[in-house]
């Protein structure tokens, strides 16, 4: 196990796991699959995406010390940049097909809708994190101040299932299941911030 | 014989090759145009294709369940069989802009009773039992009577209305319904002086339906309208929709529609009609009375308290369109509601 979570390969396997939505989405937008309102099914999808990698990264500790499997580690950062990168491709929906680059109509909309303040907030949250997510940035942060800052994530994470829950009209099953994954999440490790607010060293990602 | 093209294969094939056209491209529903605006024509140009020709209905508005079915299937087909061509009359109330594709119109649905999703009516609306139908009409009125589909499709002449339907989330369709003004139902049953208000029940059948709580909002779905919107020429009872009837997704067999106002008014499969004295409760407004009015009326001027309502994006373009204030019948519509404050208090 710990042989294949070390292989370069793993992480290319991944990666191309990763863009599989975007790539379902392009092939279902050629072959006209996307319904009658594609734009809003795109929209929809890459903001799914948006929150179900915030979700997948913010499995990774857990899993891996549950499992035992510190190599897990390596993985994180490929999946925050992806929850990332569908933030993007969500944003993008929003400036240019719904709102075709109108910055005042933008503007109006994210200080006048709460739905929509609070997504961009968790947009805004993730980019010092993908900024800051190289080995160099650690470096010069120093770790624990850079572990500090990417604590950013469970705000974004928080942010995004509220996003979705306040958008939708009536059935909240799918933002309430979503809000039920990322309170577990944090239930997990609030024995170790309440135990110290000192970052332990040890099975840092840091250094990969 | 519909059925034998079908059964040969090639109309097996014709269902899901249709899943890789795309909406404006699909010949079929070029032929569904063609067909529409070749009507009035005199000369006539080669056979005529008609929409209902290509594939077998049943099996095109509910294509997963027809292939998944089997003999089922067959059954869809001979009901697909039955679906009667309805005729009806033009109405100068009718729009000339384009029409709406058949395949978006049955397969973007919001009939909660079905799922949330848009396509969940598609998959489960064939799980309505239209027959027998029975629509109950009471209250305030002279003669309260219970109306079986026979006797409803004898209330008035049918007719053709080419309505722009503007849903409240910001999407909007042209679509061809075929029906008759609510009024002439009215008119037969003698409302008596009480009668301000009109209340109608959708039919709720736990078995086949999502519970309330799993759609978020109260079943059965209710609705309501003053009593002059009630009896204004524009409000439809419509029992069809492009030339045949309507398909149960788009609320078979008999639906309201008041093309003014947000589609949610438009209560779908509708069982009771109530005529009463005080303004009727409904769904959406019991669920979130600050962003769902009892009046609904297209209003570009009143936000929506989640999203603006200033635009729309048309079924089928990438540009959004400004939206019009009563969703473009303000000359018929607007003097119901002078002196009233649309935007604060009667949204």
């Amino acid at each position: 196990m710990n042989k294949v979570l070390s292989s370069r390969w793993a992480k290319v396997l991944l990666f191309a796991l990763c863009l599989l939505p975007l790539l379902l989405l392009i092939w279902r937008f050629y072959h006209d699959q996307l319904g009658a309102n594609p734009i809003e099914n795109i929209t929809h999808k890459t903001g799914d995406w948006t929150i179900r990698f915030l979700l997948i990264t913010l499995c990774v500790t857990p899993f891996r010390k549950l499992l035992n499997q510190p190599k897990l580690a390596r993985f994180r950062r490929m999946l925050g940049l992806f929850a990332f990168f569908y933030g993007c491709l969500h944003l993008m929906t929003w400036v240019w097909l719904d709102k075709f680059f109108d910055l005042h109509e933008m503007w109006r909309d994210v200080v006048k809708r709460r739905y929509i303040t609070v997504g961009m907030t968790g947009f805004v949250l993730l980019i010092p994190l993908a900024i800051t997510s190289t080995a160099g940035w650690v470096r010069r942060l120093g770790f624990v101040r850079w572990q500090r800052l990417h604590r950013l994530v469970y705000f974004s994470a928080l942010a995004g299932v509220i996003h979705y829950y306040w958008l939708v009209k009536s059935d909240v099953r799918l933002p309430l299941l979503y809000a039920g994954i990322l309170a577990i999440l944090l239930i997990y490790r609030l024995p170790g911030w309440l135990r110290s607010t000192e970052p332990r060293p040890q099975g840092s990602v840091a250094h990969r | 014989m519909l059925r034998a093209p079908l059964l040969r294969g090639s109309g097996t094939k014709t269902v899901t090759r249709r899943k890789h056209k795309t909406f404006r491209q699909s010949s079929r529903v070029t032929a569904i145009r063609s067909y529409h605006e070749s009507k009035p024509m005199l000369i006539r140009k080669s056979p005529e294709l008609r929409y209902s020709q290509v594939t077998p209905r049943a099996a095109y508005l509910n294509r997963r369940h027809f292939l998944a079915a089997g003999i089922g299937g067959l059954a869809a087909l001979r009901q697909a069989k039955a679906g009667a061509k309805l005729s009806a009359s033009k109405s100068s109330f009718s729009t000339s802009e384009p029409l709406t594709p058949l395949e978006a119109i049955t397969h973007y649905n919001n009939f909660y009773e079905f799922g949330t999703d848009k396509e969940d009516p598609s998959k489960n609306a064939y799980k309505l039992k239209t027959s027998p139908w029975t629509v109950k009409v009471e209250g305030a009125v002279a003669k309260s009577t219970v109306l079986d589909l026979d006797a409803i499709f004898k209330i008035a002449p049918l007719e053709e209305r080419i309505y722009r339907h503007r849903c409240v989330e910001r999407w909007s369709m042209v679509i061809p319904w075929i029906g008759f003004p609510l009024n002439a139902l009215l008119k037969k049953v003698d409302p008596t002086a009480k009668a301000k208000y009109v209340a109608f029940e959708s039919l709720y059948d736990s078995k086949s339906m999502l519970p309330s709580a799993f759609a978020g909002i109260n079943f059965p779905y209710i609705e309501g309208l003053r009593m002059d919107e009630a009896m204004h020429p524009l409000t439809l009872l419509a029992v069809g929709l492009y030339g045949e009837n309507l398909p149960n997704q788009d609320g078979a067999p008999i639906r309201l529609v008041v093309p003014w106002k947000y589609g949610y008014k438009s209560i779908k499969s509708i069982v009771k009609i109530k005529l009463v004295e005080k303004e009727p409760p409904t769904t959406w407004n019991l669920s979130a009375s600050n962003e769902y009015g009892f009046y609904s009326n297209v209003n570009p001027e009143r936000d929506h308290p989640r999203w603006s309502q200033t635009k729309e994006r048309r079924i089928g373009e990438f540009r959004l369109r400004d939206t019009v204030k009563f969703n473009g019948y303000g000359d018929q519509v607007a003097s119901l509601y002078n002196g009233m404050d649309l935007i604060r208090k009667y949204y």
